[in-house]
């Protein structure tokens, strides 16, 4: 046991996938530890989803090598997929089986001991709070009730790595709260190694250390408050009556270099507070708005990727509904 | 959901801790596949036992034909001896409950898709060929289980409650529903979206139907559409069942030269072991060709 915590419980090794001219994941090297929380963090379409499915043995990577929970992902994918759990953003339960079905259906799959199901079933169905709603039909719960099955169902065969694809998306935010505060609780509770994709900046918060990966690479890999601290900086964001105009003469008096985005200007200074009447004297457009952020992951995404993430999205959406290949893959 | 609650459950009962899985040494054995398959199965009766709806919606449609379509061609079609039209139309509509019983649960596979819990199949640790094997034998019992609600209405129809003709009948029932099933599957793997449900039943199921043999006898069609219904693997099924139906009633030899002469090749006449021979090895190429599509890496 002791040699197996010792390893990385996933690791990854210039991992790439292709489809014909698009290149969705393009060499991403990263290491997971045992019992960490993993963040993958990125606009949509960025390779999250393609990386995630990889590992996941889902499908076939174009190049480099991955190893999940000790088994290679080209060479025993059986291997992998029976220490992993997974809980992906599009629904996967029967909902014409009752919660407890469901979860029966996935122990024998699994090939569970016999005689542990019942326990282990109970355990998970009561760790996420719905052991009064097991003989209910599935389509009876709500959306928040359904993720939250299905996370107990991703734990149910005690899996060393769970795979959390976007654990949160379409959900409203208090049950997105509750949602993460079954994560943490699984975390200081099972020892498991927790690897999430989300484009919730806030959520990445929750991460022992972040990925962000944009176009399908890795621009920065570290602990969300290293990451805010090598920013340093606060961001401002201001609306001006010529956006234009203040972005020249933001680069000229005080050599920032500004973003136009769908919120206005954006740039990153140190000292934000002290910066701002400095701001009002020298600039010659008049401003109608002004406001000072400290640093957030969405600064550090926009420091490496020069975007929002908002906007990376607008922008990724665009490229890949011009991709033929990427369209016929959404009809499926 | 109330937040109270959520929270009260994680502050309350330790989680003991985590039994590890049992690993095997290798990969997947016979007998992890077989528990898989059993599993995929069981999920079909249960949701079909569920669907009592269906169960009924799905029987209207023979009743209908046996005995308003049955009944209507019984007033036109001369039979030596009064011999009932609804009778040789029986076997023809048990099969036809078995089709679209089969075909409706194996494209089920396609709303599993849609909605998600295809995934949750194909991702776990089992070989694909035993997920297919599981869909075909549920698919395959739902449709035999519905042919037998069918057999009650043999009385109706002149046909005798024989335990000979009723085992003869579910075995063969038991082969039929297996092929159609197999056939059901193949579509469905090809099939990406839900709305071409409806191109798989007029180009594919409803010439299959028409073709058999079902409704009206194909010994005395011109060439071309003999020829045709020749290729139809569902009319080397209802054969065996109209033979067995037709010798339990004690036909007279003009009627069976009428109405259940049996398929010929050329001048061979089949015999039922060479037409059962067919449906297996159909089943087979079916079931083989659907799992290889379901199989194939993305």
């Amino acid at each position: 046991m002791a040699v197996v915590d010792a390893e990385a419980s996933v690791e990854v090794r210039d991992l790439q996938k292709r489809y014909g001219d698009l290149e969705a994941v393009r060499g991403v090297t990263f290491d997971v530890a045992p019992g960490e929380t993993f963040g993958f963090l990125g606009p949509n379409g960025a390779g999250k989803s393609t990386t995630i499915s990889m590992l996941c043995t889902l499908i076939t990577p174009t190049g480099g090598q991955a190893r999940v929970a000790g088994s290679d992902v080209a060479r025993d994918p059986l291997g992998v997929r029976r220490r992993i759990g997974l809980v992906f953003q599009d629904p996967t339960l029967d909902e014409y089986l009752t919660a407890y079905e469901n979860l029966r259906f996935h122990a024998e799959l699994y090939r569970m001991p016999k005689e542990k199901v019942p326990e282990r079933i109970q355990t998970v169905i009561e760790m996420v709070g719905l052991w009064h709603r097991r003989d209910d039909l599935v389509r009876t719960f709500s959306g928040g009730m359904k993720r939250r099955l299905e996370i107990a169902r991703g734990l149910l065969h005690s899996p060393r790595v769970l795979f959390l694809d976007e654990p949160t998306v379409g959900l409203d935010p208090q049950t997105r709260t509750n949602i993460w505060e079954y994560i943490q609780a699984l975390r200081d509770r099972e020892r498991i190694t927790i690897f999430l994709t989300t484009h919730y900046m806030d959520e990445a918060e929750y991460c022992d250390r972040i990925a962000i990966i944009d176009n399908g690479e890795i621009v920065t890999l570290d602990t969300p408050n290293a990451l805010k601290a090598a920013i340093g900086k606060d961001r401002i964001s201001m609306r001006t009556d010529d956006d234009d105009k203040a972005k020249a003469e933001l680069a000229e008096r005080f050599d920032l270099e500004a973003t136009v985005s769908s919120e206005g200007l954006i740039f990153q200074v140190a000292g934000g507070e002290e910066f701002v009447p400095n701001l009002f004297a020298q600039i010659d457009v008049p401003i109608q708005a002004v406001s000072i952020a400290r640093p957030t992951l969405d600064d550090v995404f926009m420091s490496h990727t020069g975007r929002t993430i908002r906007d990376a999205e607008a922008s990724t959406s665009e490229r890949l509904m011009n991709n033929p290949m990427v369209r016929a893959r959404r009809g499926r | 959901m109330s937040t109270t609650a959520a929270t009260t459950t994680l502050t309350t009962g330790a989680i003991p801790d985590i039994a590890p899985v049992t690993e095997h040494p290798k990969g997947a054995t016979w007998i992890d596949d077989l528990r898989a398959a059993r599993v995929v199965w069981k999920r079909e009766i249960l949701r079909f036992r569920r669907n009592r709806i269906r169960i009924i919606t799905s029987l209207a449609q023979p009743i209908l034909f046996l005995f308003v379509l049955g009944t209507g061609l019984g007033t036109v079609i001369k039979t030596p001896g009064n011999f009932k039209f609804t009778t040789f139309m029986f076997p023809g509509v048990i099969a036809m409950t078995i089709l679209f019983t089969a075909i409706f649960s194996a494209v089920s596979i396609v709303w599993d898709r849609e909605f998600g819990f295809l995934r949750e199949m194909l991702v776990a640790p089992v070989r694909r060929g035993a997920i297919m094997i599981g869909k075909c034998a549920g698919g395959a019992t739902v449709a035999t289980m519905q042919g037998i609600i069918m057999l009650v209405l043999a009385g109706l129809v002149h046909v005798p409650y024989s335990p000979v003709l009723l085992v003869e009948l579910v075995a063969l029932m038991i082969l039929t529903a297996t092929m159609l099933t197999a056939f059901g599957l193949f579509l469905a793997a090809r099939i990406q979206e839900i709305e071409s449900f409806q191109v798989v039943m007029q180009l594919f199921v409803l010439p299959v139907f028409f073709l058999a043999g079902a409704v009206f006898p194909i010994a005395r069609l011109p060439t071309w559409l003999g020829t045709l219904t020749r290729f139809d693997p569902l009319a080397y099924a209802v054969d065996p069942m109209r033979r067995s139906v037709f010798q339990a009633v004690h036909a007279p030899p003009a009627v069976r030269r009428q109405l259940s002469p049996g398929l010929s090749w050329g001048h061979w006449h089949l015999p039922v072991w060479f037409e059962l021979g067919i449906v297996v090895l159909v089943s087979a190429s079916l079931l083989g060709a659907a799992i290889w599509q379901f199989t194939r890496p993305e």
